[in-house]
């Protein structure tokens, strides 16, 4: 592989030609015959020459850096020219996205031609550190750097500025600043006193970097394995820059830094991973922190600089590097490159491959190293315009750039100044919890009360739990399972009714979207780092200070330039809980409901830039599109994680499959499985349709969480393919018509990048070809993808589609409808997309009101009727009034044939209400024709989806609500008939400043109390007081403003007990000894105000009857002399104002005799019987009469 | 009327073992001239709930039972009209209303065949002159008159207070023209919880965003608090997002600690409530 090198820097060979040569596997015919010679005898080492190139880039800058660990990480793929992995046992406990194609496959592929860029930074022994410490689904705990590039979302047109909002958080060691916070636990004793100056002073390392700095950067070291009590030597000031960048050289710093450490300790040559072991030792900040400056008249070698840059560049640019920002990342390495030490021989292993002109090391200096990495970046600077402002502003003020290309620094200055891709990093608005949503929540959803309270209960629980894991998630030693696991399954044990999976899941779901994917597009996904879940639920400073308090405890890590898939933040509850709940139905029903949603969301129509607009980017539609598209696609991303991690789960596990015969047999299982989603369908969609940038950044995260055996099965294999098809063709120097724009490619390729990283090593286009049989039809879509027309909006045109061809009366003709088909698709497509999606949703929200508007008037009319035709059939049938299922049935046929006119009323609406609309959101230019054509549309649209609603469920919906209002009405004939007419309110003039219903009920509670006693001697109520209660009494019930029925009933009972207690002179009055008793005018004037209270002003029946009890009436017993006045009085009162019949009276008075009384009473109740009864017409002359016969209290009737 | 913890504890030890009479509510009222006679109520209403919880068990032993009946029969054989029940009661420190029903109950097993429903014998404590023996009936209306804790005057009287400032609630929502469903509404709805009130449009109340209002007429002490959070404020929250309760008679200012979770505590209606403007043309 050398050669080739050799034969380059010999300029035997142009850079071009041996680019096209590695690109390609043919000879191209502009290549020149000498050259072709020279390449055909090295034909079967091509595929070997990028990982080579990789690779001795890597080595050559480790050897110029000595005091890194030797190269450990090349051994399989190194620049020796070796073929890849021979056959080694297969790592352990990756996912697919470490091992998309195993071993066997890549060293069976012997004639692969491709380059397979294979990256022997990998390439460790037994499994790096990383894949310690896993949870049970195979990924890191507590990892919040995770790298999800494209943060922003947002998608500038191709043509745009160099702003890129998206791609400054796309840069993943921006955010994934690995080695920022390294791990406590690994600090040797006698480090902790460097402690404070690293956080003091956490920049100026500028002792040599580790050679194998870029290695471990690569392999995203591991998170799990860190110990978490860090806080003490957490190192915060990066982040006060805000500017990732400085976090990228500080963490090289780190790393740098570590390998130092390490090193010095062990003074072991060839540490197999120093820096990965849990317990390795902690860089400190002890070293040489001096900058070494670049001169780039010290350049050694020029030339061959220049060279192999251009060869680099040229990879990078065809995309035959597997990963482009961490080839970036890498020469960013090399551009800040700190010091050198001078290489020492002893260092200096000589490496098999080197020959000839590569004996001398590449880089001989920092000068070099810079220069170098100068060469490469001038010629990846359309790239790197494309970051963000930020990164920008670091790399145009970086002094040796501006000393090693003056005109390099000049066009970074102006695209600093021109780029408006500010990346902020946006607190994510306060999440809150899913909202209950009647249509979707109420009884009606579920089958039966139980369920439905079931619920209620879960999703209190469910929250509970939340809450509980946001207060102690972070605390040392609190673990999920043992917190919260019983309590989860539990919960999900109540859950039997698929009908309740389906709802606790749609709860998940929403929540989890909620939570993980703020609408903003800045949730903490995006940025990698823990969404602040203080934050989210209230206050912002808090919350800033809570993060800022996160990354100081929590153990901090960030997967490098490559990260492992990792559960940040908030992901990590809805992960946990998946885990612990355990439950296989509510997986199932997840991964139906996560497939459902991603499938909804996937079919979003692409935002397209509307033909007529000059000024794209401040569009308002435009920007509104672009925003919804982030969204989307951020959502997407988060569902598709979630759905590859439960359908994976149960296929994960710690190791691959020992033995070949093992793996064959668990292949022929899996193969026969049919997928979760169909995803590769989805991509083939996705890609004719010129939807990849959507659809494969979800994918991405799907596959990423494959278990081993995912990438060998034939259906995602193919899968792979495409995508590696894909990734190839996404030249990001080719700009032609049709192509996708810059940051689009971006974006995939760096999604595809990160998911590529590991595998790209053992596979090779050759092998995907050989083993898939779909290639040769891909490569035709690809190929009409790539040269595809521009305009077809195929999303657009089919769900307009059915508003035209389904006819809601009579079905036009088949031709007509696909005329109208057309039309319709015509008419939308020469139209901006805001148009569209205007008459879309005018449609979808008239027809929903259409709906509810029916229910509203229709069917609530419906309800009334049936509610007095039940009337009427109680009245006839008696109180009984039947069977109710059989009452029901009979309503329901006189009833259900009126829903018919709940279409005729549907189209009314439908057509009365969505013009308006449509008219209210189009801009007031819209030409009158193009307007009249998306009224109608809007009207047609919203009464197809009315009127489908209305047809299939009417019938169901009377049914359902006249059967409520049966039981309705059944119920409320029941014995409490109450109050069900009460009239509310009183005058509009009424100020309610009557005394509260409450107080009154205490007060006259409390003179019962003194009545019956037990009493001290000074305890009694003045007259006055009674009156006065009285009084109020009247005024509260006149008012009424406060007044509920229970407290009336309770009111009017306690009135009668007070008359009871009045007419027998129970009620202990205040004042002078002797006089503790009221006057009989006094008791007379409060009985009359108590009868006509229970004329006028109770609304609630008066329980009177209670006057005649024997209780009440034996009030009377205890009385000495007994009076019997008063009750007389009463008694022809009630009468009198018609309160009481005398019937009833009589009747009361009658059933008093079956009570044993003292014989004497019993004689003066028969007396007084016998009196009430001798007046049978009482005029009221003849009543006072009655009263002037009797002057002297009590004695009259014991006289008679 | 917000009190520190240290307060309410202050007042809470004044409490213990005083019997629910009218007697006792007006010494507290002396000893605390400085608090509101609802809050002071309230609280003491509460803490005695609380004792009577913890010690509930104890008196509805069967040995217990028997006893009481038997101190209570030999009571009102030798004089019918002491309030036998009544002291009976207050000797051994439970409530009145809750000793009647003991002994009613009890009485009831030993005069009928069947032993009486819960129906009836609430009945019978709502109206009792409905009880077939003449000395009971007076001795458990006795009971129910003097018993400021229990019994069902008292539950009227607190339903009534709620309902009250339910309504009071509502005329202030509705003079500051924020439109609201009700829990009546919200029921026909078929929401699963209800609040007292949701706000159509949401509001701020010293910075805190509140989507629904809960009243409660009653002093939020921390074991209510609790039950109510776990019960109801959650509840309401995991379905609509933050809200605001109030506290009508004042609460433990060290509760109101879920501010920026969002449950907002309050002792009376906010008066500084920023609404959604809408921009007026």
């Amino acid at each position: 592989m050398a050669a080739v090198l050799e034969s380059l820097l010999r300029e035997e060979l142009s850079v071009a030609a041996a680019v096209r040569w590695i690109a390609r596997s043919a000879q191209s015919s502009e290549d020149d015959p000498r050259e072709a010679a020279a390449l055909s005898s090295l034909r079967p080492l091509r595929k070997e020459f990028v990982p080579f190139l990789l690779n001795f880039l890597r080595e050559q800058s480790s050897r110029v850096l000595p005091q890194g660990p030797p190269t450990p990480a090349k051994a399989p793929g190194s620049s020796t020219g070796l073929p890849g992995r021979s056959g080694g046992p297969p790592r352990g406990g990756r996912g697919a996205r470490n091992q998309l194609f195993p071993p066997i496959e890549a060293s069976s592929a012997t004639a692969a031609d491709a380059p397979s860029a294979r990256r022997g930074g990998r390439r460790r022994g037994p499994g790096p550190a990383r894949e310690r410490g896993r949870g049970p689904g195979g990924l890191e705990e507590g990892v919040s750097g995770e790298c999800l590039p494209w943060a922003g979302g947002r998608r500038p047109r191709s043509s745009g500025s160099p702003s890129s909002p998206s791609l400054a958080r796309s840069d993943p060691p921006n955010l994934s600043n690995l080695e920022e916070f390294p791990p406590v636990g690994s600090v040797p004793p006698g480090s902790a006193g460097t402690k404070p100056s690293r956080r003091i002073n956490p920049t100026p390392v500028s002792e040599e970097r580790s050679l194998s700095k870029p290695k471990t950067c690569f392999t995203s070291p591991p998170i799990s394995c860190v110990p978490s009590s860090q806080s003490s030597v957490l190192d915060t000031s990066p982040w006060g820059h805000g500017l990732p960048s400085g976090c990228r050289s500080l963490q090289e710093e780190r790393e740098m830094l570590r390998k130092e450490r390490s090193k010095q300790l062990q003074q072991s040559p060839t540490p197999a991973c120093p820096t990965l072991e849990p317990g390795s030792p902690h860089p400190s900040r002890t070293g040489h922190l001096t900058a070494q400056p670049a001169d780039p008249a010290r350049v050694s070698s020029r030339h061959r600089l220049e060279l192999v840059a251009l060869v680099y560049s040229s990879c990078i640019a065809e995309n035959l590097v597997p990963n482009l920002f961490l080839e970036l990342f890498f020469v960013l390495q090399l551009l800040t490159a700190r010091r050198m030490v001078a290489a020492k021989d002893s260092d200096l292993e000589p490496t098999p491959g080197a020959v000839d002109s590569l004996e001398s090391p590449l880089f001989q200096s920092v000068h070099d190293c810079v220069f170098f990495a100068v060469q490469v970046l001038e010629h990846q600077f359309h790239v790197l315009s494309h970051l963000d402002k930020g990164t920008l502003k670091l790399l145009a003020e970086n002094e040796r750039l501006l000393c090693f290309s003056p005109a390099l620094q000049g066009r970074l200055r102006a695209a600093y100044e021109g780029s408006v891709a500010k990346v902020s990093l946006a607190m994510p608005p306060s999440a809150q919890a899913v909202s209950f949503q009647p249509e979707t929540d109420n009884r009606a959803n579920f089958s039966s009360d139980r369920a439905f309270h079931t619920f209620k209960k879960q999703r209190d629980v469910f929250y509970e739990v939340l809450r509980e894991w946001e207060d102690r998630h972070e605390e040392p030693g609190w673990d999920f399972e043992k917190g919260l696991g019983s309590r989860i399954r539990a919960m999900m044990g109540q859950l039997s009714a698929a009908c309740s999976h389906s709802h606790f899941v749609r709860l998940f779901q929403k929540q989890l979207l909620q939570m993980c994917q703020s609408p903003g597009g800045a949730g903490g996904t995006v940025l990698g780092e823990a969404p602040d879940v203080l934050n989210m639920l209230g206050a912002d400073k808090l919350g800033r200070l809570r993060r800022l308090q996160e990354r100081l405890v929590a153990p901090q890590s960030s997967g490098g330039p490559c990260p492992p898939p990792t559960f940040p933040g908030c992901q990590g509850f809805f992960r946990d809980f998946i885990l612990c709940a355990s439950s296989f139905q509510f997986n199932q029903h997840l991964m139906d409901s996560l497939s459902l949603k991603i499938r909804e969301l996937n079919s979003l129509a692409l935002p397209q830039p509307e033909p007529s607009d000059e000024d794209g980017e401040s569009d308002v539609d435009w920007q509104g599109e672009r925003r919804q598209f982030a969204v989307v696609l951020l959502s997407l991303r988060l569902l598709a994680k979630f759905l590859g991690f439960v359908a994976f789960l149960p296929y994960r596990g710690p190791e691959p499959p020992p033995t070949r015969e093992l793996q064959d047999s668990i292949l022929s299982l899996r193969s026969q499985v049919p997928p979760v989603l169909d995803v590769r369908a989805l991509l083939q969609q996705g890609l004719r349709a010129r939807r990849a940038v959507l659809t494969v950044p979800w994918l991405v995260e799907f596959l990423s969480l494959a278990d081993h055996i995912v990438p060998m099965l034939d259906y995602y294999r193919s899968i792979f393919t495409l995508l590696l098809h894909l990734h190839r063709s996404l030249v990001l120097s080719k700009e032609s018509e049709g192509e996708m724009c810059f940051l689009n490619k971006l974006l995939l390729l760096a999604v595809l990048g990160w998911l590529f990283q590991d595998s790209m090593p053992v596979v090779d286009q050759q092998l995907l070809y050989t083993c898939c049989p779909y290639i040769g039809e891909l490569r035709k879509l690809l190929a009409s993808w790539v040269s595809g027309s521009s305009g077809r909006s195929g999303g657009l045109v089919r769900k307009i589609t059915p508003t035209t061809t389904t006819g809601l009366g009579a079905q036009p003709p088949q031709t007509t409808q696909g005329l109208q088909a057309q039309l319709a698709q015509a008419f939308f497509h020469n139209q901006p997309p805001s148009l569209r999606r205007t008459v879309e949703f005018v449609a979808e929200r008239i027809g929903s009101n259409c709906v509810k508007h029916i229910k509203a008037t229709l069917v609530a009319e419906l309800v009334r009727q049936a509610e007095s035709l039940l009337q009427e059939q109680l009245v006839t049938q008696g109180q009984e009034g039947g069977d109710p299922a059989q009452l029901l049935e009979i309503l329901c046929s006189q009833l259900c044939p009126h829903g018919a006119q709940a279409l005729t009323q549907g189209r009314e609406f439908c057509q009365k209400k969505s013009p308006g609309a449509v008219r209210a959101l189009l801009p007031e230019e819209t030409p009158a024709a193009v307007l009249s054509s998306a009224e109608n549309i809007a009207v047609s649209l919203a009464t197809e989806k009315a009127c489908a609603w209305l047809s299939a469920n009417i019938t169901a919906l009377i049914r359902r609500e006249v059967k409520a209002a049966v039981s309705r009405t059944l119920r409320a004939q029941g014995p409490e008939p109450a109050a069900r007419g009460e009239r509310r309110g009183c005058s509009r003039a009424c100020e309610h400043h009557a005394p509260l219903p409450s107080h009154l009920i205490s007060e006259i509670k409390d003179v019962l109390s003194l009545a019956v006693g037990p009493r001290d001697p000074e305890e009694g109520v003045a007259p006055e007081y009674l009156e006065q209660l009285l009084g109020q009494l009247g005024q509260m019930l006149r008012c009424r403003q406060f007044l509920c029925p229970p407290a009336e009933q309770h009111l009017a009972k306690c009135s009668v007990e007070l008359a009871s207690l009045l007419v027998a002179d129970q009620i202990p009055i205040l004042g002078p000894p002797a006089q503790h008793q009221l006057e009989r005018g006094q008791a007379r004037r409060l009985l009359l105000m108590l009868l006509s209270l229970w004329k006028d002003d109770f609304q609630v029946p008066v329980p009177l009857q209670l006057l005649l009890r024997p209780r009440n009436v034996a009030l009377l017993a205890d009385t000495r002399p007994r009076e019997w006045d008063l009750l007389l009085f009463l008694l022809r009162e009630l009468v009198e104002k018609g309160l009481m019949r005398r019937m009833e009276i009589e009747a009361c008075l009658g059933s008093l005799h079956e009570t044993q009384w003292p014989g004497d009473f019993s004689e003066e109740l028969a007396t007084l019987f016998n009196l009430f009864l001798a007046e049978p017409h009482v005029p009221e002359h003849q009543l006072r009469a009655c009263e002037l016969v009797q002057p002297n209290r009590g004695t009259v009737l014991a006289q008679s | 009327m917000i009190l520190t913890k240290a307060q309410y504890d202050e007042i809470a030890q004044c409490l213990v073992s005083v019997p629910p009479t009218r007697q006792s509510l007006r010494k507290l009222k002396q000893r605390f001239p400085s608090q509101s006679q609802a809050t002071l109520l309230s609280i003491f209403s509460q803490e005695y709930q609380k004792h009577i919880k913890r010690t509930h068990a104890k008196h509805h032993t069967s040995e217990a039972i028997e006893s009481y009946y038997q101190r209570y029969l030999n009571g009102v054989r030798e004089n019918g009209a002491a309030p036998v029940l009544l002291q009976l009661a207050n000797e051994v420190d439970y409530a009145p209303s809750l000793m009647a029903r003991i002994i009613l109950e009890r009485f009831l097993q030993e005069h009928e065949e069947a032993p009486p429903s819960k129906s009836v014998i609430n009945s019978m404590l709502r109206d009792p002159s409905q009880i077939p023996d003449g000395v009971l009936a007076n001795q458990v209306y006795q009971c129910i008159v003097n018993d400021c804790c229990y019994g069902p005057l008292v539950d009227c009287i607190k339903h009534a207070i709620g309902h009250e400032h339910e309504v009071l609630l509502r005329d202030l929502l509705l003079e500051k023209n924020l439109s609201f469903l009700d829990e009546d509404q919200l029921r026909a709805r078929g929401y699963d919880k209800t609040p007292d009130f949701i706000l159509q449009v949401p509001v701020a109340v010293e910075g805190h965003i509140i989507h629904w209002i809960e009243s409660k007429a009653s002093f939020g002490d921390e074991c209510s608090h609790h039950a109510y959070l776990h019960d109801q404020f959650w509840s309401y929250w995991n379905r609509f997002g933050p809200g605001l309760v109030i506290y009508w008679y004042g609460f433990i200012q060290e509760l109101d600690c879920n501010r920026e979770r969002g449950i907002l505590l309050h002792a009376c209606f906010p008066t500084d409530i920023v609404t959604l403007c809408h921009s007026v043309a």
